[in-house]
């Protein structure tokens, strides 16, 4: 017998870090998502009984995938006899199906350790497929690659129960209605589907990183996933740079959570950060991965996002940052990704390199980009611009539009405070 | 096998009742491959917009039923294994070149007369 607590803290930790490998393990067989994910489901919850009972397995992965796989066995055996007992036509399909099941049982018995690394690329492919919906995309693959239940997933996202599992059935009815294939893409198709699986896991980063709405300025749970998600794909496609750019993005970007907010959740600015407490661990892991990237060819979006985050995060002090540096790197990152949110963010070290006047012409150039309307942190950086002129009374009039634009409290108490200082008299 | 209807949208259809030969090559030419290589499996092109007519309730009105910038200009039946492979042929259309673009949708189901020969302009 095993303490109830430590079998289900074993099947918690399972859950979460080997979902995916189960899963896709099962798609195999069960050669539906749907079928699939319940057997998943049901090989968890007969875990924690037996792993009371029977001690927990060496290879919990292994013994879930078996649970899982037999599980959807005995259902295809089941609607196989039903199919026979109506004296319907049996379709030759089902006994090769069950063929091949058992055969991919019997090859995993053989190697029952990660044997099948690939399937979870087929499963997160099939997940971010471009002919879903973005919003779509996200959902799917938080509940089938991260095996998050779909009210978690609602209150990650701040939305209705019932609008996640809709959208999670819309998914899954046009993977099966449209012939959305479970496979990897081909060559042809593998730069423009991984932008695809990179923008998801960055969404669902960024998302979780900076909360577009709600109480807290950090999502933690949507950025552990996310970072969990870039490293696992990092594992199975180790030689794209772009993949392990984005890692490395996440990597810089997070080392900073500890620091980002003080003991009363307020938000605290990137220059009024307490360095010595950003995780050197990671920023130097980053790092390594950033000049491997650089060095091995022409650097794709994350790369340079990543390498802009490492340049801010290196420097000793706010003021010791090299602005030059970053600008250039900006203007690399413009060329391979026009975007106007890079044009904004360029702003900030144009106005170190440049003075805050020149910054400021790029920024009201920027206004006129509908892209940006409704994008707070828009008047936000402007504001801050004419603060530095000493432009008091159009800082706070901007600082009032980036207020009225933001959802995050955090953010909004931020911008408020700010309002505030700029309002009363000197 | 799946059939995916491919819907070709454009500013208007090149095929006009008295459309010369070279307005019409790009078509001709990407319909010719896929009927080589085994995937068309109907097609139709359309006349431009004017000659359109619709119906809404009990009102008739000249032009597309949608209001839009782009018109359905043709479509197309292809057999493809998977979405992926009904894509890859699709965005080998022409128009997606030549500032349209096509959407793709499974076929539910379909019914075609077997006439003797096909009509043309």
């Amino acid at each position: 017998m095993v303490d109830a607590a430590v079998a289900e803290a074993a099947v918690a930790d399972t859950h979460r870090r080997e979902w995916a490998l189960v899963l896709a393990a099962t798609v195999r067989v069960a050669r539906d998502l749907d079928l699939a994910e319940e057997c998943v489901q049901e090989a968890y919850a007969a875990a924690l009984e037996a792993w009371v009972r029977d001690g927990i397995p060496g290879n919990p992965a292994a013994w879930l995938t078996t649970t899982a796989k037999r599980r959807a066995i005995d259902a295809i055996r089941r609607e196989r006899a039903l199919h026979s007992r109506l004296a319907l036509l049996v379709e030759p399909e089902v006994a090769a199906v069950e063929a091949t099941a058992e055969e991919s049982m019997a090859q995993d018995a053989d190697a029952p350790d990660d044997a099948v690394p690939d399937e979870r690329l087929r499963l997160i492919f099939t997940c971010c497929h471009p002919a879903l919906a973005p919003e779509a995309r996200v959902a799917l693959t938080l509940r089938l690659v991260c095996g998050i239940s779909t009210p978690d997933i609602a209150r990650a996202f701040l939305v209705s129960e019932p609008t996640v599992a809709a959208r999670i059935t819309r998914a899954k009815k046009k993977i099966s209605g449209a012939g959305i294939p479970y496979r990897i893409p081909g060559p042809a198709e593998l730069p423009e589907r991984l932008r695809a699986v990179l923008a998801v896991i960055h969404l669902l980063f960024t998302t979780g990183h900076t909360a577009p709405s709600g109480a807290s300025l950090v999502r933690a749970e949507l950025v552990d996933r996310a970072m969990h998600l870039s490293r696992t794909l990092r594992e199975l496609m180790p030689g794209d740079t772009e993949v392990r750019g984005l890692y490395a993005l996440l990597l810089v970007t997070d080392a900073r959570r500890a620091t980002r907010v003080d003991a009363d959740g307020r938000l605290v600015r990137l220059e009024d950060q307490d360095r010595s407490k950003w995780d050197r661990t990671a920023l130097t892991e980053a790092d390594d991965i950033i000049v491997g990237c650089l060095r091995a060819g022409p650097p794709g979006r994350y790369v340079l996002q990543a390498a802009i985050a490492s340049l801010y995060a290196d420097a000793p002090s706010y003021d010791q940052t090299d602005w030059p540096q970053i600008l250039a790197v900006y203007d690399k990152l413009q060329d391979v990704w026009p975007s106007p949110v890079v044009a904004l963010n360029r702003a900030v070290p144009l106005s170190m390199v440049a003075g805050p006047q020149t910054a400021l012409a790029e920024v009201a150039k920027l206004e006129q980009d509908k892209h940006l309307s409704g994008y707070h942190y828009l008047p936000a950086i402007k504001a801050d611009l004419l603060r530095r002129l000493g432009r008091t009374d159009e800082a706070a009039r901007a600082y009032d539009q980036a207020f009225a634009l933001a959802a995050n409290e955090a953010e909004r108490a931020f911008l408020a405070a700010q309002i505030a200082d700029h309002t009363l008299p000197a | 096998m799946a059939q995916y209807a491919v819907l070709i949208y454009a500013d208007d259809s090149a095929h006009a009742p008295d459309a010369a030969p070279e307005d019409i090559e790009s078509c001709d030419q990407h319909s010719d491959e896929l009927q080589q290589d085994g995937s068309m499996v109907a097609a139709y092109a359309l006349t431009p917009r004017e000659m359109a007519t619709s119906i809404s309730g009990d009102t008739i009105t000249d032009g597309p039923f949608v209001d839009s910038k782009e018109v359905v200009a043709g479509f197309y039946v292809i057999e493809a294994p998977d979405l992926d492979a009904a894509l890859a042929i699709a965005r080998l259309n022409p128009v997606v070149r030549e500032g349209g673009g096509v959407e793709v949708r499974p076929v539910h189901s379909s019914f075609v007369k077997q006439e003797e020969q096909k009509t043309a302009w």
